[in-house]
């Protein structure tokens, strides 16, 4: 193991961690928010001080490899979200550090889930950290440094691998650090672009920014109680269904528009599937909820567009409890929890791709039995897809499955009802936010135990690092010398 | 500068390895998807998977806006292929890989209806460095400047020099023996020296001057004058017919022990001068029957580097004073510097000396004085370039004195009109001259590079 150049990474992160922290200490200061700017800079201290002094240790001349890859993004995104809690801690708004951790990594991780019962009573320093989490984490925090520190040769290449999501994550130009930048532009941009829409809808400015950053990262925590469901606008509510929409969208896709490649965004079978399973819930769920759930046509569109848009692409915003609605739209919700969205978006879930490939997987094997010597390959947008990934989409279908089990069984001892229970774990897992039950959209999770607040955490980190980086720091292989 | 390189076999990475370190994006094409995840996962470049020679795969590997073209597949006519559709496509300029002697005989044709920037040849270019050596038995390593006017020579200082523990600016020096010490490579340490740096034994020096007065300097600090007389190869490859045939108006005796006997036959048709022995050359009693104990350089070029190694082993136990071995796998170079080993030739290592030199000419051929020639001292941590000063040159006719340098660099040889001059304070640079410059931690593009403002 490289612990040299683990720990070299964990004192950048904490370090760009530090930079992050100016937005709501400035925040805090400009509504004169005492506890809060307290407890930023208490966090910015410390913070900056480990950073600091880790400077002083040499990074090393040994390369990292994959297992080493791997680690470092588990242990820094553990560093980022532990130190992330803090301000929630030190400025007293949350008393049980378990919670502040909760909440902290429940926004690097994009999911959503929250443990406060009344957001409203936050300060607003606050508030912008917790959607700011989500920014950071949407894009992922070591792709950031990746794009503003140089850094040359295989370093990178596994740092870049294990944090971003999907099946076989590539570069779009020879140089990774060019491609870090040009994701992080076309995230920045696209952001930006949201708040200008927000605005134009007459919605605040610090609602504007905040909601904006929480749909970037595909994250999902809202500055209400009610989450998007406070804004009474046709106008911003299609606004944040289509933004929510177009972040669960491989960003490659954006690249390929601003270099004409039209037919790369043509060729895409994941654009193409993603947004047929988005067209379908939308019209089964339109279809179900005219009559039980309202008669306005309109009305049951626009909801469920924007609940199966949040819901597909692991934001967890609502405009609606949907939790109350028919159990068939439910279950459509649930499914589309588990599927997600496209790879390489800032979004969580099995991802698209890897559906496409499981089922074709599935084909494949049933050709078998009827041609037990016919040779088939699977191929994704016209490319034979490599042996080696499409096991590994397999592997992480089964592996996924057995830790959601595994997860269900400690929770279950909150002795909650079946719902809470396994959608908990779900949503959690995914990085979605909201459930159905005790967890559902307008609920949240202050009610279970230190437990099962610890072990969703830990779900929440396995579904936004796509399990391995997690897994491998208990394999008590990874800790042996030479292993 | 975008690159694009064909084939990702050894010099194909070792290609994108020091480009990428030059600082241009590398776009790497192969068919082997494997060896190409290695590479992806170890390089910061990009892979293409699929024939490089097909339309469709150059197009993804963005061949249309590519300034430069590498092909370096194992095959000469596939390179050739490659280059003629890039230089279609759209690439600015293309350089094949080829190895043929046969086709080597047509290069000037090939060159110019292919629109081949240049061809490179790995073998050739390492029999070309071999050659260098031998000129200078003690020398590890020759490189020349100036169209061969100036050669820079590395070698090892032995114990009993009379230099060792010697200040640089209290040295002896004979007046037909103007040489520079302009690098000094202490346990991979390298220093750039000045006066006052003091010498120990088992430095490597690398020292610039013309060829006699470089022969008088080595004569003249102990133990390092002899003549190579006599020279045993073994491998009758490629390499080992363009080091006879380079060598061959040379009056030494020259064997070559080649295993496979319709090689030998051929051989003994294209070098008629040399003696070809039948015969395996990791054979110790062989080689002592062959006169291993008496001859003055032996060199192991087959193909297997395990062997070579072994056999350069044997030589230097039986204290043959000049022993080259070929090793194509890079990872054994910093190993095999500990055996004893001195002069090691990688025709991989050599080829992408080359080509980086080529890439850095390129950049820079509209700008004032680009480089001219460029070699990689001590593993690439130091650089030996030549410049040709123009009339855009800064501080022309200003002394060195005057002028201030960046720090830890060094002018090492200055050619002006045929003349060498070894540079002093008063020296001062005209344009039209050749300029050697020795620096260790920049990357110079330019002879105004050199200057601090």
């Amino acid at each position: 193991m490289n612990y040299r150049a683990i720990i070299y990474y964990v004192g950048m992160v904490l370090k760009l961690e530090t930079a992050f922290l100016l937005a709501p200490l400035f925040v805090s200061l400009a509504y004169s928010e005492q506890e809060t700017v307290k407890g930023v800079l208490i966090t910015m201290a410390i913070t900056l001080f480990i950073g600091m002094t880790i400077d002083a240790v040499k990074r090393g001349e040994r390369t990292i490899y994959v297992k080493d890859g791997f680690v470092l993004v588990a242990i820094c995104w553990i560093c980022v979200s532990v130190f992330g809690a803090m301000p929630f801690f030190f400025s007293g708004a949350v008393p049980s550090f378990v919670d502040c951790l909760f909440e902290s990594i429940s926004g690097f991780t994009t999911t959503g889930s929250s443990i406060l019962t009344n957001v409203e009573v936050l300060p607003k320093g606050l508030l912008l950290w917790r959607s700011l989490t989500h920014w950071i984490g949407g894009m992922g925090v070591l792709v950031f440094l990746l794009a503003v520190v140089s850094n040359s040769g295989g370093d990178s290449v596994h740092v870049m691998k294990a944090e971003s999501p999907g099946p076989a994550p590539g570069k779009l130009v020879p140089r990774l650090r060019q491609s870090s930048k040009i994701l992080y532009s076309i995230y920045f941009v696209l952001t930006l672009l949201q708040v200008g829409f927000l605005l134009a809808g007459g919605m605040p400015l610090f609602d504007s920014v905040c909601n904006a950053l929480a749909t970037a990262g595909t994250g999902g925590f809202s500055i209400t109680n009610a989450s998007i469901a406070a804004y009474d606008s046709t106008y911003i509510h299609v606004v944040i269904t289509v933004f929510m929409l177009l972040f669960g969208v491989n960003f490659n896709m954006y690249y390929f528009l601003l270099i004409r490649n039209w037919k790369g965004v043509w060729r895409s079978t994941e654009l193409r599937v993603y947004l047929g399973i988005f067209a379908v819930s939308t019209l089964l769920i339109t279809w179900n909820l005219i009559g039980p759930y309202t008669l306005d046509f309109g009305r049951a569109l626009r909801d469920s567009a924007f609940q199966v848009s949040s819901v597909m692409t692991t934001t967890g915003f609502a405009t609606a409890d949907f939790s109350l609605w028919p159990q068939f739209s439910r279950m459509v919700l649930l499914g589309i929890m588990i599927i997600g969205a496209s790879a390489g978006s800032t979004s969580g879930g099995l991802k698209v791709s890897r559906l496409i490939i499981l089922v074709k997987e599935v084909k494949r094997l049933l050709t078998r039995m009827g041609h037990p010597r016919s040779v088939e390959i699977i191929k994704l947008d016209g490319k034979a897809v490599d042996k080696v990934v499409v096991h590994g989409v397999n592997a992480y279908a089964i592996t996924l499955m057995l830790l959601a089990g595994l997860s269900m069984l400690i929770v279950a001892l909150d002795n909650f009802d079946f719902e809470t229970t396994v959608t908990s774990v779900i949503t959690c897992i995914s990085n979605v936010g909201p459930g159905y039950g005790k967890v559902s959209a307008v609920g949240n999770f202050s009610e279970f135990s230190v437990l099962s607040k610890l072990t969703l955490s830990l779900n929440m980190l396995i579904g936004r690092l796509e399990i391995y980086p997690i897994l491998l720091l208990f394999a008590p292989r990874t800790w042996r010398r030479a292993g | 500068m975008n690159i694009v390189i064909v084939g990702d076999g050894k010099v194909g990475f070792a290609l994108s390895e020091q480009l990428n370190l030059e600082g241009h994006d590398i776009t790497i094409i192969d068919n082997n998807l494997a060896a190409l995840n290695d590479t992806m996962e170890t390089l910061d470049v990009m892979g293409v998977h699929g024939n490089g020679a097909v339309r469709g795969v150059q197009l993804e590997a963005g061949v249309q806006d590519a300034d430069l073209l590498i092909a370096a597949t194992s095959t000469d006519e596939l390179n050739m292929l490659c280059c003629l559709l890039g230089k279609t496509l759209g690439a600015q300029n293309t350089i094949a890989r080829i190895r043929n002697p046969e086709y080597m005989a047509q290069l000037h044709l090939l060159q110019k209806q292919l629109g081949l920037s240049m061809a490179i040849n790995p073998e050739l270019a390492a029999a070309r460095a071999i050659s260098r050596v031998i000129k200078f038995p003690p020398a590890i390593k020759v490189d020349t400047f100036a169209k061969g006017r100036v050669d820079l020579v590395e070698f090892r200082l032995p114990a009993g020099s009379p230099m060792v523990g010697h200040r640089l600016m209290d040295m002896p020096r004979k007046p037909d023996a103007k040489v520079l010490v302009c690098a000094v490579d202490r346990d991979g340490e390298v220093t750039i020296p000045s006066g006052p740096f003091v010498l120990e034994a088992g430095d490597r020096l690398h020292i610039t001057g013309e060829s006699h007065a470089i022969t008088t300097f080595l004569g003249s600090i102990g133990g390092m004058n002899f003549k190579i007389r006599s020279m045993i190869v073994v491998g009758g490859g490629r390499l080992g017919y363009y080091l006879g045939k380079k060598l061959d108006d040379r009056p030494f005796q020259l064997k070559i022990i080649e295993k496979n006997l319709d090689r030998c036959n051929e051989l003994c048709e294209l070098l008629p001068r040399a003696a070809i022995i039948h015969g395996d050359g990791s054979d110790v009693e062989l080689l002592e029957s062959e006169g291993l104990d008496d001859v003055d350089a032996f060199v192991a070029l087959t193909g297997i580097d395990e062997e070579n190694l072994i056999m350069s082993m044997v030589a230097s136990h039986k204290k043959v004073p000049k022993v080259v071995t070929k090793v194509n796998r890079l990872s054994y170079l910093a190993m095999v510097e500990k055996m004893g080993i001195d002069t090691v030739i990688s025709p991989k290592v050599t080829t992408a000396d080359e080509i980086t030199q080529y890439v850095r000419a390129m950049q820079n051929t509209v700008d004032s004085g680009g480089v001219d020639t460029l070699y990689k001292l001590v593993g690439g941590k130091a650089e030996a370039l030549e410049f040709t000063a123009r009339d855009t040159t800064h501080h022309l006719g200003e002394t060195l004195q005057e002028v201030r340098l960046k720090p830890g660099l060094l002018v090492a040889v200055i050619v002006r009109q045929g003349k060498v001059i070894i540079p002093d304070g008063k020296t001062f640079i005209q344009s039209g001259d050749s300029v050697v410059v020795i620096a260790n931690q920049y990357q110079l593009g330019c002879l105004n590079d050199i200057f601090e403002e």
